[in-house]
């Protein structure tokens, strides 16, 4: 008998035709591990939560979960509870809104043990700081006292994992366990689960967008999409041959680091177009009291030339989304130019010449926000015209937003449709028909497709693509993740702590790393194939404050490579044969693959 | 174009929601009763009648409420009042809706000094303490039924223009209104096309809520006697007299009171079910 044994399951909402999750079967032996993955709306989280007995009332449910035998679907909640945090129990993706912020992580942790009578009230404090030691928060006793709050997203996550694991369950659901993260936290979350399961023999169930992370972390997976199981069989299997034509494309259309992709040429001897010359950006953290500077960028300088894109990679706290917006002008800088086709340009947007304004785009993360939701499509891509171009007649306006949606691969149907009508992809793709219905020279693309599903992300980067290819538009591509710097740029600048780490083309870069950072980053990327070895966790530590960085080099905390040299002085950014780097010891290791 | 679509999308949502459709049909229908029945009734809202003074009500003669202390007929002045007092609510409404709006959107979406100076003096304005207010302008410019409109107006708009304000301090954080900079939207037209239709839900809930807010300043005003003069009257100075002839004729306080309660009841529930409906957290709006 199986473990976990899911039968004809299908969900329903109350007051809606369509299941959420149709005929859906598989099972789990004990110590096994399966991957659901899907797209958005897939059902994946749906399955999840009705795994563990936490679907809302109003859903509608058939088919059947047995677990060890007992049925979960219509079991009542104390006989789910006998079976929850002993022998099953579950990480969710947002660890902060998991956590009761009101209470110390200790004793969520204690209350947990006490709650399920997993051992007697004079261990529970013991067992919570063993626990808390085992997924890695080395100073338990300090821990157990913390709020979640003041720890970082990787080692709330931890906690999670560590409160979940605390009755030693036979079957551990993982929804989305490291979306939430930087990837060399996500690497090191990965690591964590893959050696706490090591010791322990527990099952895991893994739902995850991320084909990446299950062909490494799950012997088995199950593809969804609408609802629907796709396919299911051992991953290798899976990846190797694909049966189902739907999931060979999602297969195919997995952005991966380990495989170049073709750029538009590059013009060669073209002066920039954009010049960012010794940028900072500060923000005052706190009330006129102990106020204190906070640098997120620091007196960075980079170019780029029309037809180039130029990706700026960073992990969260880099200073990479601030740089964009003083670019633009959206915050002030504090000390720095940025020059447009050779002319220094005022600080901020509102004292930005109009005729500038419009040759400097932006593109948004999350496409329902940078839509103002009171205006239809045709409204939004209409306004920029009416702002540049006056003295455009109504009917050559809506003939140009037409040829925009278009051109952007929307349908004009869509004319009249607010933003909550749309898909994120088609949204996306408003927003850009947005920026790009001025023809400007230069965009700037903030984690534009990290919002977006695999396909839509790779059908956005080709549009734009497309476009540089027509136009020889300009790209600033800001983004966290490196299969898409891999897809789509031609140079790489890598950021930590508001700093440039190493600046190369694409190929060198991910050939031939010479920062220890982007080394780490690079390897931290879990890619779509299970014959690839996963990351061995190559990053130990967490980003250091930026409101108290250390001195020296910023990365030294976490670098293995470091020196004494390298807790004292600042390396400054050298040029080297092929791009530039930040590091003193950069000429004698050799970091290449 | 864009309040045109977030007055659609309410009214589209709020056809399913019963609790809106019940109260705003009771108010629609006290409303038209107040508006038509006074044609259909051969009484006239002032005429007194001393021969049948505190008469019970009763279909015979058209006295359908009764007659009061001077024999005028109750049914004429009870919807006369109605009608004063839901023109008195809805006209303090507007007004403090207007600059309630515009001076929250103005403070929030400038911000900085322009902000701290505009609330300080909203803050200011909270401390006049109201009714002595009312009744040094009563002094001032004498009994006026303009004065009425000004003093719930003055006091309205403060709320408003806070909410106002801290809905626009979140508006203009979101993402579109730096993609409108960018593009190169002017301040006011940030302010006109992009801060203002999206606040329209929570003006339009907070709106229904503060008509039975004004709607009470008058009754107390017109209690006090500070309110609509005679024979003008308003639910609030029929029910003060009311009270005077209580032990007499119960029915003078209690036809009025009842009407107010049920004209101030459907409003709170139609503001509870609006915002059931145009719910700011929600994304759709």
């Amino acid at each position: 008998m199986s473990l976990l044994d899911v039968k004809d399951l299908s969900i329903r909402y109350a007051g809606s035709a369509k299941p959420v999750v149709n005929d859906l079967s598989f099972s789990i032996e004990a110590g096994q591990s399966l991957g659901i993955v899907g797209e958005s709306g897939a059902g994946k989280t749906q399955t999840a939560m009705a795994v563990m007995g936490l679907l809302p009332a109003n859903a509608v449910t058939g088919g059947s979960i047995r677990f060890d035998g007992q049925e979960f679907l219509s079991a009542a909640p104390d006989i789910l509870n006998r079976y929850r945090a002993r022998r099953i129990a579950m990480v969710f993706q947002d660890p902060m809104t998991a956590l009761n912020p009101y209470v110390m992580i200790g004793d969520q942790l204690r209350r947990i043990l006490l709650e399920h009578k997993i051992c007697k009230s004079a261990e529970a404090r013991e067992r919570t700081l063993a626990m808390l030691q085992r997924v890695g928060l080395p100073d338990a006793e300090r821990q157990y006292g913390v709020f979640p709050h003041q720890l970082s997203g990787g080692m709330r996550q931890r906690v999670m994992i560590g409160a979940a694991l605390l009755g030693e369950p036979d079957l551990l659901v993982a929804d989305e366990p490291t979306t939430a993260l930087d990837v060399t936290v996500q690497a090191q979350i990965l690591g964590l689960l893959r050696e706490l399961r090591s010791q322990s023999n527990t099952a895991l169930l893994l739902i995850s967008h991320d084909l990446g992370v299950v062909a490494g972390n799950c012997e088995h997976m199950l593809m969804m999409d609408n609802g629907r199981m796709l396919e299911e069989g051992p991953t290798q299997e899976i990846f190797a041959a694909p049966s189902n034509e739907r999931t060979a494309r999602l297969i195919a259309a997995a952005p991966r680091i380990d495989v170049p992709t073709k750029t538009t040429p590059l013009p060669a001897g073209v002066a920039p177009i954009i010049e960012v010359d010794k940028v900072s950006v500060s923000f005052r953290e706190g009330r006129a009291s102990g106020k204190r500077q906070l640098d997120a960028v620091r007196s960075l300088s980079f170019t780029v030339a029309p037809g180039e894109t130029i990706a700026i990679v960073g992990e969260s706290g880099s200073g990479k989304t601030s740089l964009a917006r003083a670019i633009v002008g959206l915050i002030p800088m504090r000390s720095g130019a940025v020059s447009y086709a050779g002319k220094k340009l005022p600080g901020l947007v509102q004292s930005r010449p109009n005729a500038i304004r419009r040759q400097l785009q932006m593109v948004f993360q999350d496409p329902v926000t940078s839509l103002n939701p009171a205006m239809r499509v045709a409204e939004i891509v209409a306004e920029p015209i009416s702002i540049h171009e006056p003295k455009k007649k109504k009917a050559e306006q809506e003939q140009d937003v037409n040829q925009m949606l278009r051109h952007v691969g929307l349908g004009i149907e869509l004319r009249e449709r607010y933003p909550h009508e749309l898909s994120g992809g088609q949204a996306q793709r408003v927003a850009i028909a947005r920026a790009l219905v001025v023809r400007p020279k230069v965009l700037i693309c903030d984690e534009a497709v990290a919002a977006l599903d695999g396909t839509i992300q790779s059908e956005i980067l080709h549009l734009l693509q497309a476009e540089q290819a027509d136009t020889g538009l300009a790209l600033i591509f800001i983004t966290h993740d490196l299969s898409v710097v891999r897809q789509i740029s031609h140079r790489v600048l890598v950021m930590y702590m508001g700093r440039v780490c190493e600046v190369a083309t694409n190929e060198r870069m991910f050939k031939r790393p010479q920062h220890p950072y982007t080394k780490a980053m690079i390897s931290s990327v879990p890619v779509p194939d299970p014959g690839a070895k996963p990351a061995e966790v190559p990053l130990a530590g967490e980003v250091s404050s930026i409101l108290n960085p250390p001195a020296g080099c910023p990365f030294h905390p976490r670098c293995q490579h470091a020196v004494a040299r390298c807790s004292e002085q600042v390396p400054e950014l050298e040029s080297t044969a092929s791009g530039s780097v930040a590091c003193f010891r950069a000429n004698e290791l050799d970091l290449g693959y | 174009m864009s309040y045109g679509a977030a007055i659609r999308q309410i009214l589209r949502k709020s056809g399913d929601n019963k609790t809106i459709v019940v109260c705003s049909s009771i108010l629609l229908l006290i409303a038209a009763i107040a508006l038509l029945g006074p044609l259909l009734s051969p009484h006239h809202f002032a005429s007194t009648d001393f021969e049948n003074r505190f008469m019970l009500p009763s279909a015979g003669d058209w006295h359908l409420f009764g007659t009061d202390d001077l024999g005028r007929d109750l049914f004429v002045r009870t919807l006369l009042g109605v009608k004063v007092t839901l023109f008195v609510a809805i006209v303090a409404s507007c007004v403090s809706l207007g600059i309630g709006v515009a001076y929250g959107a103005i403070a929030g979406y400038v911000g900085g000094k322009v902000d701290a100076i505009m609330m300080r003096a909203v803050d200011a304005l909270y401390a006049l303490p109201f009714i002595f207010f009312v009744i040094l302008l009563m002094v001032v410019f004498e009994r006026n039924f303009l004065l009425i409109f000004v003093a719930i107006g003055a006091i309205n708009w403060l709320d408003m223009a806070r909410i106002v304000r801290g809905q626009t301090l979140s508006l203009k954080q979101r993402e579109f209104v730096d993609a409108a900079r960018l593009i190169g939207v002017s301040t006011p037209g940030i302010i006109l096309r992009h801060i203002t239709p999206n606040l329209f839900g929570v003006v339009v809930v907070y709106m229904t809520l503060t008509i039975p807010q004004a709607i009470l300043v008058e009754s107390f005003l017109s209690f006090l006697g500070l309110g609509v003069q005679e024979p003008q009257t308003s639910l609030g100075a029929l029910v003060n007299s009311g009270v005077s002839t209580m032990e007499r004729a119960p029915w003078l306080l209690l036809i009025p009171a009842l009407i107010l309660a049920v004209i101030l009841l459907c409003f709170n529930f139609l503001g509870d079910g609006l915002r059931d409906v145009a719910d700011p957290k929600e994304k759709t709006l």
